[in-house]
């Protein structure tokens, strides 16, 4: 099913926690909030599940408004950062839960609602931990029952609230593997909320950044870590090097040394101050300190482990650099700590200057 | 046997004290009462325990004090919700005003109830047309007895219904439960065993209560007399032989009863997977 978003705005008393956002779920996706907390990614997805009210906006679920409906109504499945098992009930008892409450004229037979608990289980890979309570489970079991408990109730949508949040990285990674694959399998239009921008990127089919109420930029993984919209998102998702200049022709200026890079038509103006991006890997070495352009720097550390070479550098006005080579473009180079090498950016996004954007 | 290792030891000396103390300060006194009635013949004992006017006291008793706990136990839970869930001016106050019956002397808690219920009283008054007697009558002394319970439920289900996670009712709201769905699968399943726990002190206390019953009860005899007052009367005829054999029967009903409801709440215990 699909869902979509008009214009919801959410304040909590002067904190403005979602400003008039729109966004679009197409059918059988499964979308990634991402954003640093308190961005009002979680506000959100409790917003499309009725847990919450929007003080203005709608929630349209398969083109239909249900703003006003409530959440036991709106058929949605809910997945807490905490689980939120019923303690004083068996795994089996949880998973079973939904059904047994349905209306009596649309509950089905005890034979029927325990094959279908068992089936859920069996789908979670915990059939064997039926008769556990859940304080007698790993939290990663415990997520994987919520979940279960969740689809037990067959929901239209299924929304997750840092679902892997409370879990150590290796169970973290492991369950992501396996939301993904859960999510092949049944094609149910998904939304999870996650400040991990790993997570993200690696099980969603299209991700949603948010910074301070507002949607930053919508895309597939590979667009918005390619192609970021905003200093935010060029901040937020992975490693970035950040120099800030002014706008030189058509390079960027930033204290005596020119960074080359191709100003676009719509970009800043000339001489207008900027702050310029480029990941670890879109900045080339030159070890010829002599060499015209690019930023002169001071090698600080060669990490050198893996298919890649990772150096640290200290820039001329003392920032912090980092520079991905190839292994063999490494060795060439030959690098030694202290040695005084130019950075040539092979790829450099100009943005104009933002207070507190960026990193 | 192993030795395990814990942060703070002193099993032996701990175990050690809280026996010798249990002993001195519980076990001593009633042994004391054993000890005295037992320079009665089993036949004398039968009879004073048996005797008529003893017995329906035992009636009254434990009659009225399972039914105010259960009375404290709905509206005790009650007043512990609104005072956890909603926020409302004069909140404070409510909380403090729920420790009362546990700070007032009896006496004073019994004179007030007895001036509002007798026949001529604020309340009594309008219950007498109906045909409602409380003063003087059975329902007199659950009234007192509901009174000075009412603290006990309130504050042993508060602290749990401060932790419950609202999360817990949000899912069950999510998985299509209704309202007194959700309360009844999700939210009692969790306040059993402190409304037990609640249930089992405010019987207690209501089965030893003396000062605020004798008042409001008005002591017919076969009516409205509670055993802790057959056991005053017959200690001011000098007969405490008999004094200790009617405490005696008293302590074996309530012990019985205790265990009954301990035994209760290690089963809820259980069963909500809360025993490990």
């Amino acid at each position: 099913m699909s869902i979509q978003v008009r214009n919801i705005t959410k304040r909590f008393g002067a904190f403005s926690a979602l400003d008039d956002v729109t966004l679009d779920f197409p059918s059988g996706d499964l979308v990634a909030l991402l954003g640093p907390s308190g961005c009002g990614k979680t506000t959100l997805l409790r917003i499309i599940a009725g847990l919450e009210a929007a003080d203005g906006g709608q929630v349209l679920l398969e083109g239909e408004d249900a703003s006003a409906r409530h959440v036991r109504e709106r058929q949605v499945g809910f997945v807490f950062q905490h689980y939120a098992l019923f303690r004083h009930m068996t795994v089996f008892d949880n998973v079973a839960f939904g059904l047994r409450m349905k209306p009596r004229a649309q509950r089905p037979p005890e034979r029927q609602i325990r094959e279908k608990a068992q089936r859920l289980l069996e789908l979670v890979q915990l059939d064997w931990l039926a008769g556990r309570f859940p304080s007698q489970l790993s939290g990663g079991q415990r997520q994987r029952i919520a979940l279960a408990r969740a689809l037990a109730v067959e929901p239209r949508v299924l929304l997750l609230d840092e679902p892997f949040g409370a879990l150590d990285a290796k169970v973290r990674k492991e369950l992501r593997r396996w939301l993904r694959r859960l999510h092949d399998e049944l094609h149910i239009t998904s939304i999870f909320v996650t400040h991990d921008q790993e997570e993200a990127l690696e099980v969603a089919d299209r991700v949603v950044l948010m910074n301070q109420g507002r949607i930053e930029q919508t895309g597939t993984p590979e667009e918005v870590y390619s192609q970021p919209a905003t200093p935010f998102v060029y901040g937020f998702l992975g490693a970035v090097n950040l120099f800030h200049g002014r706008v030189d022709g058509e390079g960027v200026r930033v204290g005596g040394d020119l960074l080359p890079g191709t100003a676009r038509a719509d970009g800043p103006a000339e001489g207008a101050r900027v702050m310029a991006f480029a990941r670890p890997y879109e900045i080339d070495i030159v070890a010829d300190d002599g060499a015209d352009g690019g930023m002169a720097a001071k090698v600080s550390r060669v990490l050198s482990f893996g298919v890649t070479t990772r150096v640290e550098l200290e820039g001329s006005e003392g920032q912090h650099l980092e520079v991905e080579l190839t292994r063999e473009r490494a060795d060439a180079l030959g690098l030694a700590v202290g040695q005084t090498v130019r950075l040539l950016p092979s790829n450099l996004r100009v943005f104009e200057y933002e207070e507190g954007a960026g990193i | 046997m192993a030795r395990t290792t814990r942060v703070l030891p002193g099993f032996g000396p701990a175990l050690g004290l809280t026996l010798t103390w249990l002993s001195i300060i519980v076990l001593l006194p009633l042994a004391s009462v054993f000890l005295k009635a037992s320079n009665l013949s089993l036949v004398e004992f039968w009879d004073v325990v048996t005797a008529p006017r003893v017995a329906a006291s035992y009636r009254l008793s434990f009659g009225a004090s399972l039914a105010a706990a259960a009375i404290n136990a709905v509206f005790g839970l009650m007043l512990a919700w609104c005072l956890v869930r909603y926020r409302f001016p004069g909140k404070r106050l409510v909380d403090a005003l729920i420790d009362l019956p546990f700070a007032l002397p009896t006496a004073v808690a019994g004179i007030a109830l007895t001036a509002l219920y007798a026949r001529n009283g604020w309340i009594g008054q309008w219950l007498e047309p109906l045909g409602i007697q409380v003063a003087f009558k059975p329902l007199g002394v659950l009234v007192a007895l509901v009174f000075i319970g009412l603290p006990f439920v309130v504050r042993t289900v508060q602290p749990v219904l401060e932790d419950f996670d609202l999360e817990h009712e949000e899912a069950a709201a999510s998985l299509g439960a209704g309202r007194w769905q959700t309360f009844r699968y999700v939210i009692l399943p969790v306040l059993l065993p402190a409304l037990l726990t609640g249930f089992t002190l405010a019987f207690a206390r209501a089965v030893g209560e003396y000062g605020s019953v004798i008042f409001i009860a008005g002591n017919i005899p076969m009516v409205s007399e509670i055993t802790p007052l057959m056991i005053i009367t017959k200690l001011e005829q000098y007969d405490y032989v008999g004094a200790t054999a009617v405490a005696e029967v008293m302590l074996l009903i309530s012990f019985v009863l205790l265990l009954l409801i301990n035994g209760l709440q290690a089963w809820t215990a259980k069963r909500t997977g809360r025993d490990r």
